[in-house]
């Protein structure tokens, strides 16, 4: 699957209570959650992201709360990848569970910047920043882990494994 | 190759002689937990599943974020949880009144046991490595699908093996080891490896300072963190687990990618400055921070020794005129027991409000939540920004000691300001 879009930049250890802050999580409706995605961070993400966006963080993106709410909120407000030098463990597994794809290029991430155009080929696991040209290529998923992605999410593997 | 605590019981439970690092795996659980907030999605994920649950005496419900229900919408959510454990016949759903901060009440209540593999909808699920379990935390997903199959598959983690030495000063507590070690490795230092407690220094410290420590692996990045079963792990237990375990030790010849060594005899109280919890300094490092409040409880220090150390600092004194200090004992058992040994008058004389086991301001749910500009010493987990409240307001992080020393001068304060 190939996705393009356009770039929001953060930094190291954004954590999921920038990404919804628990003062929302009296709900776990998408489109609520969505509205206030990542406000304690980046107060105009929620009003100007598009869908299609993409965002792209340096280390450990995600970490903290086990909340699947992040993910949820993330994926609810149009974004459809996320791109990051490396992934909190609890953010990763909820976010291909929920099936949000998420890409890890390690150090590569310096060479994207806020409002970069970049297109993702997912079955490849490369990143082309459409600005520079250069394309980055990042760890490929463990083949159990894209049997879950396939299936567009975990609840689904699980039924038809048992079906 | 020998293998660590946390690949044996890994092992063990996906019936496998034995595992590596990286391998993927699928574990039996002993134990499904969830809370408020993260149990309403698990259980529309599980309905989506269309199975019952796979033991009703394997899934523990906790509702302790939102609770006593701080509003109409979390007031629901609640009663999602309390009908579908209604409808499973989920034995251990713990309803208001009898409920802890989740991370608190499980191995109180003896539902966490040594060599177990545990998975929680909550992030701090990794306390119970303090009795020697694998516990971890997942989403909500995870949780639901967990619910109906009894299994989940885990990545193998490498591990860390932290290497204690000697014997904590006066004043200082697990949660400066934490702190400390946090301070060494930063937030994402063990990140997806396990954090594997040993050494002579384990046998001194109390079963309160190991879950301290165990809870706040995560804020390291860890999978799980894990100590050795001793006869201290052993004599908590006792009264407690009713059902059969397995002691599991780690084999001499395992192999751990980092060893880091913490001498206990060295270390000091510290702070966690805003917002990260690897921001951590001495107290005698930082300069005069002024507060405006400070928050005794939680997963991380809500049992009755952590209320033993704040009574002990507060018995006699007062909070400071500008201090608004809020005081929550982890479960029922913790609060009656405080209660018992005096300590809830010597808070109440003291100035300070003690409210009934939540999770409440540690997250800023409700309890007291920080205005802007607003500074609290917690003796929670987590500073990041905007956890207490307001996105403009500070966290700094620490044991029950500091934090009512600071209660008591105003200010971040060491304990022996206070108290000689
Ligand atoms: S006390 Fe805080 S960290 Fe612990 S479970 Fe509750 S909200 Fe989470």
């Amino acid at each position: 699957m190939i996705l393009e879009g356009k770039v929001w930049r953060y930094g190291d250890n954004v954590d999921t209570d920038v990404i919804i802050p628990a003062r929302h999580l009296n709900t776990s409706e998408p489109k609520e959650l969505a509205a206030h995605c990542m406000e304690d961070i980046d107060i105009t993400f929620a009003a100007n992201v598009q869908a299609g966006d993409i965002i792209v963080a340096d280390k450990n993106f995600g970490c903290g709360s086990s909340r699947e709410h992040a993910p949820v909120a993330i994926k609810a407000s149009g974004i459809t990848v996320v791109v990051a030098d490396s992934f909190a463990r609890i953010f990763y597994r909820n976010a291909i569970n929920i099936g949000l794809p998420l890409l890890e290029i390690g150090e590569a991430v310096k060479n994207i910047k806020a409002g970069d155009k970049i297109r993702i080929d997912l079955s490849a696991g490369t990143v082309e920043n459409l600005e520079s040209g250069e394309v980055f290529k990042s760890q490929p998923l463990p083949g159990f882990i894209q049997d879950i992605a396939k299936a567009g999410g975990l609840v689904n593997y699980v039924k038809e494994a048992r079906s | 190759m020998g293998m660590t605590m946390t690949e044996k019981i890994l092992a063990r439970h996906a019936g496998l002689a034995s595992v590596q690092p990286g391998q993927l795996i699928k574990c039996k659980l002993d134990l499904v937990l969830g809370n408020d907030i993260t149990t309403p999605p698990a259980i529309k994920e599980f309905n989506k599943i269309g199975r019952p649950v796979f033991d009703n005496e394997k899934i523990v419900l906790v509702p302790d974020h939102f609770t006593p229900n701080k509003d109409i919408k979390s007031a629901e959510m609640a009663k999602t949880v309390r009908e579908f454990a209604k409808r499973h016949e989920i034995v251990n759903y713990f309803e208001v009144g009898r409920m802890g901060i989740e991370h608190v009440l499980l191995p109180e209540q003896g539902l966490v046991a040594p060599g177990d593999v545990i998975i929680g909808a909550d992030s701090h699920t990794c306390t119970y490595g303090a009795v020697g379990a694998f516990a971890t935390g997942v989403g909500s997903t995870d949780m639901g699908a967990a619910m109906a199959t009894g299994d989940t598959w885990f990545k193998v983690p490498s591990a860390i093996k932290v290497e204690l030495k000697g014997k904590l000063p006066k004043w200082v507590t697990g949660k400066d080891v934490i702190l400390t070690l946090i301070g060494m490795i930063g937030v994402d230092g063990a990140r997806y490896q396990s954090l594997e407690f040993t050494g002579e220094g384990v046998a001194a410290l109390t079963m309160t300072d190991r879950l301290t420590i165990a809870n706040m692996a995560i804020e390291a990045g860890a999978k799980n963190g894990i100590f050795p079963v001793d006869d201290i792990t052993r004599e908590y237990i006792k009264d407690r687990v009713k059902k059969q375990y397995e002691e599991v030790e780690a084999d001499a010849d395992a192999v751990y990618d980092q060893v880091v060594t913490i001498d206990l005899n060295k270390l000091a109280p510290v702070v966690a400055l805003p917002h990260l919890p690897e921001n951590v300094k001495t107290i005698s490092e930082v300069p005069e921070i002024s507060i405006d409040q400070v928050v005794i409880g939680s997963c991380t220090n809500g049992r009755i020794e952590d209320l033993e150390q704040a009574a002990q600092i507060l018995a006699g004194r007062s909070v400071h005129p500008s201090i608004r200090a809020i005081i929550i004992p982890g479960s029922q058992e913790v609060y009656l027991e405080a209660m018992k040994r005096g300590f809830i008058e010597t808070f109440i004389k003291a100035g300070a409000v003690v409210s009934t086991p939540t999770c409440g301001p540690c997250l800023g749910g409700y309890m007291g939540i920080l205005a802007s500009g607003e500074r609290a010493v917690a003796t929670t987990n987590r500073n990041f920004r905007g956890r207490m409240g307001h996105v403009d307001s500070e966290v700094y992080l620490a044991g029950p000691y500091v934090a009512a020393a600071s209660a008591v001068l105003g200010r971040i304060a060491a304990p022996e300001e206070v108290i000689a």
